[in-house]
């Protein structure tokens, strides 16, 4: 059944892609996305019944050279499950709406086949995806991880007659490609050190690598933080965080299904997926995390910035999933790769939906994607009013304080913030600021585009070029879009609501429930593993820099361990066995460990001490340290989404010249954050130009004066006298002469050959 | 199958039933006299099926191989001159060299169609060509492997000269004097092996030399003769100027063999001479060629970036994945040898096919130039197709070949060294820049200049050409497996046999001290 799931899209997409011009483009749109829907139907039942236990399905061999032995095969565990899902899920509703929105498409001329193409490259994305998240090795991952990388390239130019298509595609390839380095990089190091690729192995090595040093470049590293970190570089070009972000904002010269299939849901969570998927690495590589985590936060907090002053619809998005990914990336930094996870299956029913919304809007408008010209639209596209009303109210976390009822959001992304708050507090109060930044900007475009006056009758003089295209009569009436793109946003809609609510419990509940889910042995926490085992091996353990069990097993003589090995004893910590010698990869599909002494110490302080002696569980794991945070953490995010609300109204709804008045009068900041903190320029400057500049140097002066002009009597001096030479022969003996050379070897090799061995 | 071409000597077969097709077509030539269409296209048929042929013996040879056995096989020998003597014998690694060899030239001449000039002796220096590179694989006597290897410059030479482009002579020139004075140092090398090893066998030269046969300070010697000679051929950073001049004026058909075949024989150089003879020396000057390796991948991806000829920009790319071979090999582990040579093969497929690539343009418009074009995509879609598997294959994108040689080196590299292996990586970065900036100039965009609108898709003759190209670079990509299980049996042996002439040298080294 895994293999039906993997293979149904790209069947389709070979069948569609080749043989359209056979059956037919309908025919062929309608067979990828058959092909999808029964993925989608697997995936769910998968999802559904799936028991936790890690399965492996070999397929084929792919790489084997020496040691190296790379398989084609499937991973199926929980990590696996959840993505099938949503890969499947949002990918089969996009291919549905993309019967409407591509169903007509100015960019083409009459009678130009389109579609086919465009279903084809969808489908073979999500083949590509289905790669990535079912492999159960380093270097086939890299292959689904560069297949949506060429996926989106294809996707990104699909109107391959745009220039600034072109470039966006080209940038999006090059600037992921820049990630790839780093993770291939981290791919040779792994086999390097442990001899394999294939993730049962690297995560069985993993505490063995955690007091590895490796030299690599100009210095010793400890090799599970360097892995970690060069892993985490591809992670940061394919997620589109901060330094390597600057191609998914670009990335919307797409069409929009592209967009909320694979810029929103999909692809660029695989950085996410990848850093969970590492988990046990991730856990023995405690700066690479902290790094992580920072850079994560960074991102949320800087997209967040951009997005309150971009006018392009699809860019605003794009800027909000820049930011929802830095919040998982924080998760996954401080541990809780569950709420990683969490987070990434919720963002991807609303993000998608935001798009399709979007998507709805720009089809209803013909292509009008400036918000400044919309404006009054709620009337005009009740239904996709009400799908983007569903999904701001889930991105900006709309619930019930305190309790666990909300939208999808609402849950996810506290669980965020709230574990944030535990790991790291620069993290969480970037994150908070960015949760009103969120729904500030998520607010602005839905004032901006479905409420006040419509803008439309403005727009022409702004002389955009837009009619054109001939579309005057119905250009300032939009319509609401056809069922085949509504049925989509009401799918996702029930995700927006319900996923966060749903699956609350196994993403982020009770330890035990989430453990269980993720077929991970239980945690080893008990009562009296708490405040006094921190207490007692204090600076031994932290000598030894490993976590306070693998110091029970290693550092025996150290003050407590008494304690802790009977606990180990008792409950069987799966755990503690992995640090012998010859170790096994632990069971499920994430890794995670209780806190260190150290960082024990640390978190006490940071929570609430009465919940956390009230508490069913010590708050010895990230997971129940984040349950019994303050109050006041828990509530914060929900207070910032209302500032961000007010915020938006005041300007939008109350006061609409107060933006224009704001941007006057701070208008150097108003420029750096519409510029996007000028990345691009800087790229610019400090990459493209010199680069070129270097390549046309050595090209010129090195390959032409330097090279030639050394071997000048080759190049200048020999050469010219044989060409003039050979300028006065050319059509007459040169060649002959030559020629009877040639068939001088040729005969005495032959005659030797034959007359030798008559011998 | 293997029954049936035992006792024959296959190998010299396959060998010169070209060069007999050759003869066959001269002798019809002087029948003829006064020569025309009918008669061109005649022997241009001929040639065709010839080549064919040549290929199909290869596939006796190839299934009368046994591949588990990582000794010389198929043997023949006969007794020559000046003690040295006519013997031919093929590892694993020479048996997948002549496969490319054999199943790049019919494509080659399918290519060479549109030759309308002197197609009789056209194709008549192709069959010889052929021979003599099929030879070069072959040779198991050093100075027929010189003969062969030196022989094959002058075709190559004449089809430059007359067949080529504008400056066809300036480059025809500079090919075949760079070249020969790179392998005039490797004769006089040749010449002082076998005055001391008192064989010109290469097995035996081989074990003579692994026998301890040539001490430190001479294999020194040696080996940066036979460098000279490889590294020009390779060609290796700081003598690749060379090529794109030679490329850029060979005809089609000239420059998918130079890349595909005639660049293989310096890594065939050093695989076969270098590493089994001189390993202290290799050892000793790997880090020169890991240097050299690395700068020609960042050197050229940077120059290649700048490009404005189609064929340039290409021919530079080859140069920084010749880059990846050279480094490969100089690992001396099992995935940067193994990845070499299979990048060897791949890049024979890749660059051949992205230089069919450009010549199915230039047949049209005449121009190598990449501004001339703009827009390919909306009047030949096959065509962009195809196009887009290769770039692809250039990038280093998984799933085609040109993925997987390019890891295994890199791998290799890693164990070696981490410098080497982080700047050789990077140039997986500046590939996609260049090789994705020649695709959108060339195929995407509007169809804005006239000509371009007058381009018609991929004739039947272009997609049978294309078709087993893309085929072999997807598939390789997907499942490489009967490569290596071709070709490791030798590069097994070589390495380990290596590792322990290091140790041997070690050990005498240690003793003396």
């Amino acid at each position: 059944m895994e293999t039906i799931i993997l293979f149904a899209p790209l069947v389709g997409a070979i069948i569609c892609g080749f043989g359209w011009r056979l059956i037919g483009e309908k025919a062929g749109q309608v067979i990828t996305t058959a092909m999808i829907f029964l993925a989608a139907a697997l995936s769910w039942q998968i999802f559904l019944t799936f028991d936790g236990e890690t399965r492996s399905i070999p397929i084929l061999d792919w790489i084997v050279s020496g040691t190296l032995h790379s398989e084609w095969a499937i991973r199926l565990d929980r990590m696996t499950a959840i993505m099938l899902v949503v890969v499947n899920t949002v990918s089969a509703l996009v291919h549905l709406y993309s019967f409407g929105y591509m169903a007509h498409d100015e960019n083409w001329h009459e009678g130009e086949h389109y579609k086919a193409r465009f279903f084809a490259y969808l489908s073979f994305f999500t083949f590509a995806m289905l790669m990535l998240v079912t492999s159960d090795n380093l270097v086939q991952m890299f292959f689904g991880w560069e297949g949506v990388g060429v996926a989106s390239y294809l996707l990104i130019g699909f109107y391959y007659r745009k220039p600034s298509a072109n470039a966006a595609a080209i940038k999006a390839f090059v600037v992921n490609r820049v990630g790839d380095f780093g993770f291939a990089l981290g791919i040779f190091a792994l086999y390097f050190l442990t001899d394999s690729i294939k993730f049962d192995d690297v995560f069985a090595a993993a505490p063995a690598l955690a007091e590895t040093n490796l030299t690599f470049l100009w210095s010793e590293w400890n090799a599970a933080n360097l892995i970690g970190v060069l892993l985490f570089i591809g992670a940061m070009g394919k997620s589109a965080q901060l330094i390597l972000h600057t191609w998914l904002p670009d990335a919307m010269e797409g069409p929009t299904p592209v967009s909320a299939l694979i810029h929103a849901a999909t692809m660029v969570t695989a950085g996410v997926f990848l850093v969970c998927r590492m988990s046990p690495l991730y856990e023995y590589a405690p700066q690479a995390t902290a790094f992580i985590t920072v850079l994560g936060a960074t991102t949320a907090f800087f997209a967040a910035t951009v997005g309150l002053v971009q006018n392009d619809i699809k860019r605003v998005i794009a800027y909000s999933t820049c930011s929802q990914l830095g919040y998982m990336f924080v998760a996954a930094g401080v541990g809780v790769y569950s709420v990683a996870m969490f987070h990434l299956f919720t963002h991807a029913f609303f993000k998608a939906m935001l798009f399709l919304g979007a998507g709805s809007v720009i089809h209803a408008t013909h292509h009008e994607q400036d918000m400044r010209n919309y404006g009054g639209l709620r009337k005009k596209i009740p239904l996709t009013f009400w799908a983007m009303m569903i999904g701001t109210l889930a991105i900006t976390g709309v619930g019930i304080p305190l309790t666990h009822y909300g939208f999808a959001g609402f849950l996810s992304k506290d669980a965020v913030i709230e574990s944030a708050w535990v790991g790291s507090s620069y993290a969480f109060w970037l994150l908070v600021v960015a949760a009103c930044m969120t729904s500030f900007y998520s607010w602005r475009l839905m004032f901006m585009t479905f409420y006040g006056t419509s803008h439309a009758h403005g727009h022409d003089d702004h002389g955009h070029g837009h009619d054109a295209h001939g579309h005057d009569d119905h250009h300032h009436e939009p319509h609401e879009s056809p069922m085949v793109m509504l049925i989509p946003l009401g799918v996702l809609a029930l995700g927006a609501i319900f996923s966060g609510m749903l699956w609350y419990k196994v993403f982020f509940g009770e330890e035990a429930a989430v453990r269980n889910w993720f077929g991970m042995e239980a945690a080893a926490h008990g009562e009296a593993h708490g405040e006094t085992a921190a207490a007692d091996h204090g600076t031994e353990a932290a000598a030894t820099e490993t976590h306070d069990d693998s110091a029970a097993t290693e550092a025996a003589p150290a003050e407590g361990t008494a304690v802790a090995s009977e606990e180990h004893a008792a409950e069987g910590e799966a755990a503690a066995d992995a640090h012998g010698p010859a170790g096994v990869a632990p069971k499920g599909a994430l890794l995670m460990l209780p806190f260190t002494p150290e960082e024990q110490a640390v978190v006490d302080t940071r929570l609430d001490a009465e919940k956390a002696a009230k508490a069913e569980h010590a708050p010895t794991t990230m997971i129940n340290a984040a349950h019994v945070v303050p109050a006041w953490v828990k509530v914060s995010p929900f207070i910032a989404m209302l500032i961000g609300f007010g915020l938006a109204w005041l300007f939008y709804i109350k006061d609409p010249s107060l933006p224009r008045r704001l941007a006057t009068q701070q208008r150097p900041l108003y420029l750096f954050l519409l510029n996007k903190w000028y990345f691009d320029e800087l790229y610019d400057v400090v990459f493209v130009r010199p680069a070129k500049w270097l390549g046309n140097f050595l090209w010129k002066k090195g390959d032409g004066n330097v090279i030639d002009g050394s071997l000048n009597g080759v190049a200048m001096g020999i050469i010219p006298f044989f060409t003039r030479l050979a300028g006065r022969a050319q059509s007459g003996y040169l060649f002959h002469y030559a020629f009877a050379m040639v068939m001088g070897i040729v005969i005495l090799v032959t005659w030797m050959t034959l007359f030798g061995g008559a011998k | 199958m293997s029954e049936i071409v035992a006792g024959w000597p296959i190998l010299s077969i396959v060998t010169f039933l070209p060069a007999a097709g050759a003869l066959l077509i001269l002798l019809s030539r002087a029948s003829a006299r006064g020569e025309n269409v009918g008669y061109d296209n005649g022997v241009k048929l001929l040639t065709l099926l010839i080549t064919v042929a040549t290929f199909v013996a290869s596939l006796f040879a190839f299934a009368a191989f046994d591949f588990r056995n990582p000794a010389y096989q198929l043997q023949e020998s006969i007794p020559w001159a000046f003690g040295a003597s006519y013997a031919m014998g093929v590892d694993t690694l020479a048996m997948s060299l002549v496969m490319l060899t054999t199943f790049l030239t019919p494509i080659c001449i399918l290519a060479s169609w549109v030759i309308e000039k002197q197609v009789s002796s056209y194709m008549v220096l192709f069959l010889i060509l052929e021979s003599l590179m099929i030879g070069v694989f072959c040779a198991q006597d050093i100075i027929l492997f010189y003969i062969f290897f030196e022989a094959g410059l002058i075709p190559m030479f004449i089809l430059i000269g007359v067949w080529g482009g504008e400056r066809r002579v300036y480059a025809a020139f500079k090919f075949f004097l760079y070249t020969l004075l790179g392998s005039l140092l490797m004769l006089v090398a040749i010449v002082y092996m076998i005055a001391t090893a008192h064989t010109s066998n290469i097995p035996a030269l081989t074990a003579f030399a692994q026998s301890g046969g040539f001490d430190t300070n001479v294999q020194i010697w040696l080996w940066l003769a036979f460098f000279a000679s490889f590294a020009v051929k390779m060609p290796m950073w700081p003598v690749h100027t060379w090529l794109p001049d030679a490329h850029v004026e060979a005809p089609t058909a000239g420059s998918v063999i130079l890349a595909g075949i005639l660049l293989k024989m310096g890594g065939y150089g050093f695989l076969r001479f270098s590493l089994p003879m001189f390993p202290v020396a290799s050892e000793m000057f790997a880090p020169l060629v890991f240097t050299m390796s690395v700068v020609a991948i960042i050197y050229t991806s940077l120059v290649a970036m700048v490009q404005e000829d189609m064929k340039k920009l290409i021919a530079y790319s080859s140069v920084a994945h010749m880059g990846f071979v050279t480094m490969g090999i100089f690992t001396l582990n099992i995935q940067g040898v193994q990845g070499a040579v299979f990048q060897m093969l791949s890049h024979g497929i890749v660059s051949g096919a992205l230089f069919l690539c450009v010549g199915v343009v230039y047949d049209r418009l005449h121009t190598r130039e990449i501004a001339a074009y703009g827009g390919v995509a909306n009047r030949m879609p096959w065509y962009a197709l195809a196009f887009l598997v290769f770039t692809m294959a250039n990038v280093g994108l998984p799933g085609t070949s040109g993925f997987v040689g390019e890891f295994l080196t890199l791998m290799g590299a890693f164990k070696r060294n981490t410098w080497i292996a982080f700047f050789a990586t990077s140039g997986v970065i500046l590939s996609a820049c260049y090789a994705l900036w020649l695709f959108r100039q060339v195929v995407w965009g509007e169809v804005v200049k006239s000509a371009v609108k007058s381009l018609s898709d991929l004739t039947l003759r272009e997609k049978v050409i294309l078709a087993p190209l893309v085929f072999f670079t997807i598939f390789y990509g997907v499942y490489p497996m009967p490569v290596f299980n071709v070709t490791s049996a030798s590069l097994e042996k070589l390495i380990s046999d290596y590792k322990a002439a290091i140790a041997a040298a070690g050990k005498t080294a240690m003793l003396l001290n």
